[in-house]
């Protein structure tokens, strides 16, 4: 390719939650630019909170996202239940793990099979994979409907769950009503080992970088719902000290926050970070289909991010088959606290990545301050790398070719836009 | 639009008695003004709508609404729709007659959503066999629990539009070929 000026314009990117634009500008054969431009107009969600009782947190950090809102409900019930003294276990722990299982299975299906899997097969949209790969958008909405389920069920509906409060739930299932959501977690299981080995043969590009990964991580169980942070470059913190090691900083071009590590910069969070910090805490049968998939104990090719998602939602299967086949019905749908003052922190593993959550309440319980760091804006800044290694690597691509590997590489973290504050549009400008 | 009408005061609304395979559909969220105008209908029509027709309302993720409507012969739905067009103005669209634009439901967050969902469908020859689509043009999609006056206005019209399709017998209303995209009155 020529040095002459390059601008390469998408002014939407497809298949990502919420609006957003990428600017790449290439100059004399370098890139000069990248900017990931979040635009969604700020949602003061954290203000909204400011004077409302804290037991209105869960319903109403639901509301940030239709995709992930038991990452929100969760982080904020475990921030309220850590200023209040309150340590969930039994069952009723048990319940809250089964229904961030099935969060992580509807919205691991939507990406794999709705958002991602076009992109490998050189499909504009899900819409027109499913004229040749009908079975294939049939068994991701199969599998997806099957983590649905399980949110309604033990969450009360699908899309924003109103049955989960702090200290527990308002209604727990019984052991029958349970049970019904066995066959299908079955049923997804096998066809999670087909999707792998579907996935296994896919074009990857080759891709990788020295991220540091950050995660959760638990001494008896893959993270979900909680864990001490850590990093493969020696992050392991208490999630109390999450702003004592990551600061947030507002740029020009982003109405979202953007994440740092104080002492080493950008990180990464989300499946393939989850997967390389806590590989041994899988189960046999995932360890098996990674391998099966080509993948190692870690994974830093983020175009593979499809192969460890699939991993995770067969591990989500079986963690829930896991509690459904334990379940004991608790003494009580919530455990007892006393409300007082303090401050408290809870975080969770968001299908996307780690959700952090800290609130301030007074001696009545009313909230004084919020705050939040959703997934999609701590991967903002490794995103905008991500573009840039990727377009230095691939510069002589042709411009068509070089935008649609651009999204795809954006499309890697599966970026909820409306969550980190927020429509994706697409400029590559080349000049001399 | 609340309390407008009780069941009882409805029976002109019953119609056909056999409404087993139809579902109404309201989309939309209560918390974002005019986008919340296909719930405050769907609302609407839980105390008017002959009660062997079930009335639900959903956020618009796609997948979700495909399975909502599996297995149902007739399905009414009502959104909110930014297409340009003057707050207010109703459209009925017939997907059996034509691709439903996505300009139409932009306004959502959701990748998947009222317009993907119908296509999908479609390709997967799973869009049940009579479908009708109200389109509400919202005038303010901003927080807010309140629709703005036309688009109130715009929702009673459409309730009554509805209760008419159940109460004439969806059969001949909720047709294929009934209508292609135009502004109801």
């Amino acid at each position: 390719m020529s040095s002459k000026t390059r601008t390469i314009k998408v002014d939407y990117i497809a298949r990502v939650e919420g609006e957003g634009q990428m600017f790449v500008k290439i100059k004399g054969g370098k890139v000069r630019d990248v900017k990931l431009k979040i635009i969604e107009p700020p949602r003061f969600f954290e203000a909204f909170l400011r004077g409302r009782p804290y037991s209105d947190a869960p319903d109403i950090t639901a509301r940030i996202c239709g995709i992930c809102p038991i990452a929100y409900i969760s982080s904020s019930i475990h921030a309220m239940e850590d200023i209040f003294g309150l340590k969930v276990t039994g069952p009723i722990r048990d319940l809250r793990r089964l229904i961030y299982c099935g969060e992580w299975i509807e919205s691991h299906a939507l990406h794999m099979f709705m958002l991602h899997a076009p992109d490998f097969l050189g499909y504009e949209s899900a819409i027109h994979m499913a004229k040749d790969h009908g079975d294939l958008v049939q068994r991701g909405l199969r599998i997806k409907k099957a983590g649905n389920e399980v949110v309604r069920l033990i969450g009360g509906r699908e899309i924003h769950p109103i049955n989960v409060r702090v200290g527990g739930f308002y209604r727990v299932p019984s052991k029958a009503e349970i049970r019904t959501l066995a066959d299908e977690l079955n049923w997804c299981c096998d066809a999670l080992e087909e999707t792998g080995a579907w996935a296994a043969t896919l074009p990857f590009p080759d891709f990788e970088r020295d991220y540091e990964f950050v995660a959760l991580r638990h001494p008896d169980e893959y993270p979900i719902i909680e864990g001490r942070l850590v990093s493969n470059k020696g992050l392991d913190i208490a999630i109390s000290d999450f702003y004592e090691h990551i600061e947030e900083q507002h740029v020009q071009h982003s109405t979202s926050l953007q994440s740092n590590i104080k002492a080493r910069g950008e990180y990464f969070v989300g499946p393939q970070a989850r997967y390389s910090l806590n590989y041994e805490q899988l189960t046999p049968r995932c360890k098996a289909l990674a391998k099966a998939a080509g993948l190692g104990p870690v994974s830093r090719n983020p175009f593979q991010s499809i192969l460890v998602r699939c991993v995770e939602t067969l591990y989500a299967c079986e963690e829930a088959l896991r509690i459904i086949n334990g379940y004991e019905l608790p003494d009580q749908p919530a455990m007892p606290y006393t409300v007082r003052a303090g401050t408290g922190y809870g975080c969770t593993e968001a299908p996307r990545g780690i959700c952090h959550h800290r609130y301030k309440v007074d001696d009545k319980g009313d909230i004084l301050d919020a705050r939040i760091a959703p997934p999609t804006a701590q991967n903002q800044k490794v995103i905008e790398s991500d573009l840039w290694h990727f377009v230095d690597q691939h510069i002589d691509l042709q411009d068509d070719q070089l935008q649609w590997q651009c999204e795809q590489a954006v499309r890697n973290y599966d970026p909820c836009i409306s969550c980190s504050c927020h429509f994706l549009k697409v400029n590559i400008e080349r000049t001399l | 639009m609340r309390g407008r009408c009780s069941r009882e005061a409805c029976a002109k609304h019953q119609g056909p008695q056999n409404h087993d395979k139809i579902i109404v559909i309201g989309v939309g969220n209560a918390f974002r003004t005019d986008d919340g105008v296909g719930i405050a209908v769907a609302r609407a029509l839980m105390r008017c709508a002959p009660p062997r027709v079930p009335v639900i309302e959903a956020t618009g993720e796609g997948t979700t609404l495909m399975d909502a409507w599996k297995g149902y012969e007739s399905v009414i739905l009502i959104d909110a729709a930014r297409s340009g067009s003057v707050p207010g103005t109703v459209f009925r669209l017939d997907p059996h007659e034509q691709t439903i634009p996505s300009r139409f439901f932009h306004y959502s967050t959701h990748v998947f959503s009222v317009a993907e969902a119908v296509e999908m469908a479609r390709t997967l020859a799973s869009l049940p066999p009579r479908f009708v689509l109200y389109a509400i043009e919202g005038g303010n999609f901003d927080h807010g629990t309140e629709l703005t006056p036309k688009v109130r206005e715009a929702a009673g019209r459409v309730t009554a539009l509805v209760l008419d399709e159940l109460g004439s017998g969806h059969s001949s209303a909720v047709r294929p070929g009934n209508a292609s995209a135009q502004a109801a009155t």
